[in-house]
């Protein structure tokens, strides 16, 4: 049938997949830690319906051909990994990165995962975890009996405890980086795990040059900036009509064939 | 029946090709870079016995439109957008070098650049290479340089320059990939009057209202030529109708 009716159908799809990852978006925007997606478009292969430059006769070429694109198509989703805003919240275990970097985790099945979100809290062990209940890779442990928790911009775990002047280390959180942090799956839960296109992660101490400092008392609020999204809405909401427009106008011209003929 | 029929046919069937061509420009209304196909129709007269009264259509995708789109501003260090003439020279499938507008640039596994098509960027010397690395700001002029992973801002260095060229337009084609080339696989030089600025992106030049009003007039011309066809379809019944009586 006729091609313009699936390339508008590529359209279509193609504007649906943009507004579920703007809903996505809108949807965490109080998300902590949480990285902004963003639908990228491709146009797909061209036909050659006539060559440009085929010779018409022995020495005259035509100027021009006619080469029928075939529609477009999603090719990444990718997460935009810009600083999100700073949420002062005033709790101990609250922390945050200033700058590249992510706390490493330890999934349910033992592999890494990766976290902007430093909402921290103990487990029963003492153990710092995330709010799903995963436990920091460096393995934080802070006494029962600890007065205060204070965490430095290194990544220093100090607590001070009852009858003793000087605070006690527990430990240091390091942040870890990757070359792209771009090609990181985001799995959920906050978290993102390593792939091949990410390059392979590299722990270091916080606030080392290139790596971002931590921040205690403070969450990194979702980068997600709501008025662009709205005015991303309303881009796909109007293209994805116009698209509907070029399949119900080929509809019509086939219906007037089949009407008169 | 005569040629009346036939030659209507073409016109129906060309003005199709040319609702494709311009659905084709609607579908790529959020697509970064991409420039807009135009269509024409020319006339092909076709000699023979007989009155010269056949003249059939052709549609001509006569160029690319190739006038800049809106600048979208996104903040990502390595999206990149050109401002005024000018492409960014990138690496076709084959190996090729071709043009395009399209600068949401991303680094693959292996530390080569690419924008978010897939296509390798290419510098001064081939495919740009990045080293791993903490921050990547790209010049006015293409200049990419970076601080390396793990060492201080102190540390800042050129890594390579985006070859941008400013070649002649009314030379390019887009290929199958959808990208621009020379004829004969010409490369252009490099020309270090096109500017960037990153942070920003190019988007699509589609003309939505012209495309729109475009799908109106493509679609009355196909039902006028439908008419057409109808009409010799009547005439040649009502010739049937009239032997009958006789």
């Amino acid at each position: 049938m006729t091609q313009a009716l699936w390339i508008a159908k590529t359209g279509l799809d193609a504007q649906q997949t943009r507004m579920a990852v703007v809903s996505n978006n809108l949807a965490n925007v109080n998300t902590t830690g949480f990285k902004q997606g963003r639908a990228m478009f491709e146009d797909l292969l061209y036909q050659n319906v006539r060559q440009p430059g085929a010779n018409n006769t022995q020495d005259a070429t035509l100027p021009s051909g006619v080469t029928l694109g075939t529609g477009v198509r999603v090719v990444s989703t990718e997460k935009m990994f810009t600083q999100g805003s700073v949420v002062n919240t005033d709790r101990d275990l609250d922390v945050m990165i200033n700058g590249r970097g992510f706390f490493e985790i330890t999934r349910p099945d033992g592999t890494a995962g990766y976290t902007r979100d430093g909402s921290f809290q103990l487990d029963a062990q003492g153990q710092l975890v995330t709010s799903s209940g995963y436990a920091l890779t460096d393995g934080i442990t802070i006494p029962a009996d600890a007065q205060s928790i204070t965490i430095g911009v290194d990544g220093t775990v100090t607590v001070s405890l009852p009858g003793q002047a000087s605070p006690s280390q527990v430990g240091q959180i390091q942040v870890t980086t990757f070359p792209n942090p771009g090609g990181l799956q985001p799995i959920g839960e906050n978290l993102f795990v390593e792939t091949a296109s990410s390059g392979s992660p590299s722990a270091g101490t916080a606030g080392d040059s290139g790596n971002g400092s931590l921040q205690q008392g403070a969450l990194e609020g979702s980068n997600v900036n709501v008025v662009s999204e709205l005015v991303s809405m309303i881009e796909t909401q109007r293209a994805y009509e116009m698209n509907s427009k070029a399949i119900s106008t080929t509809d019509q011209m086939m219906q007037y064939v089949n009407n008169n003929l | 029946m005569d040629e009346m029929i036939y030659i209507a046919m073409t016109g129906a069937k060309q003005t199709e090709i040319a609702q494709s061509i311009n659905s084709n420009n609607l579908a790529n209304i959020s697509t970064t870079g991409f420039r807009a196909d135009l269509h024409a129709f020319s006339s092909l007269p076709v000699e023979g016995p007989g009155v010269d009264t056949r003249v059939n259509a052709v549609t001509d995708s006569y160029g690319t439109d190739l006038s800049a789109g809106a600048l979208q501003s996104t903040g990502r260090a390595s999206d990149v957008a050109i401002t005024g003439n000018g492409y960014f020279a990138v690496q076709a499938a084959d190996g090729s070098e071709a043009y395009t507008r399209r600068g949401d640039f991303r680094i693959e596994p292996g530390g080569l650049l690419t924008n978010g098509a897939g296509q390798l960027v290419i510098g001064e010397g081939g495919p740009v290479a990045v080293p791993p690395n903490s921050s990547l700001l790209i010049g006015n002029d293409g200049t990419i340089s970076v601080q390396p992973l793990g060492q201080g801002p102190e540390t800042v260095s050129i890594v390579d320059r985006i070859k941008l060229v400013k070649p002649d337009e009314t030379q390019l084609t887009k290929g199958a990939d959808g990208l621009l080339r020379l004829p004969d696989g010409e490369e252009a030089v490099a020309d270090a009057t096109v500017s960037v600025q990153s942070g920003m992106l190019e988007s699509s030049n589609v003309n939505v209202a012209k495309t729109l009003v475009n799908m109106i007039e493509l679609a009355r011309q196909y039902e006028m030529q439908v008419n057409v066809i109808k009409s010799a379809e009547e005439n040649a019944d009502s010739a049937a109708q009239m032997m009958r009586l006789g």
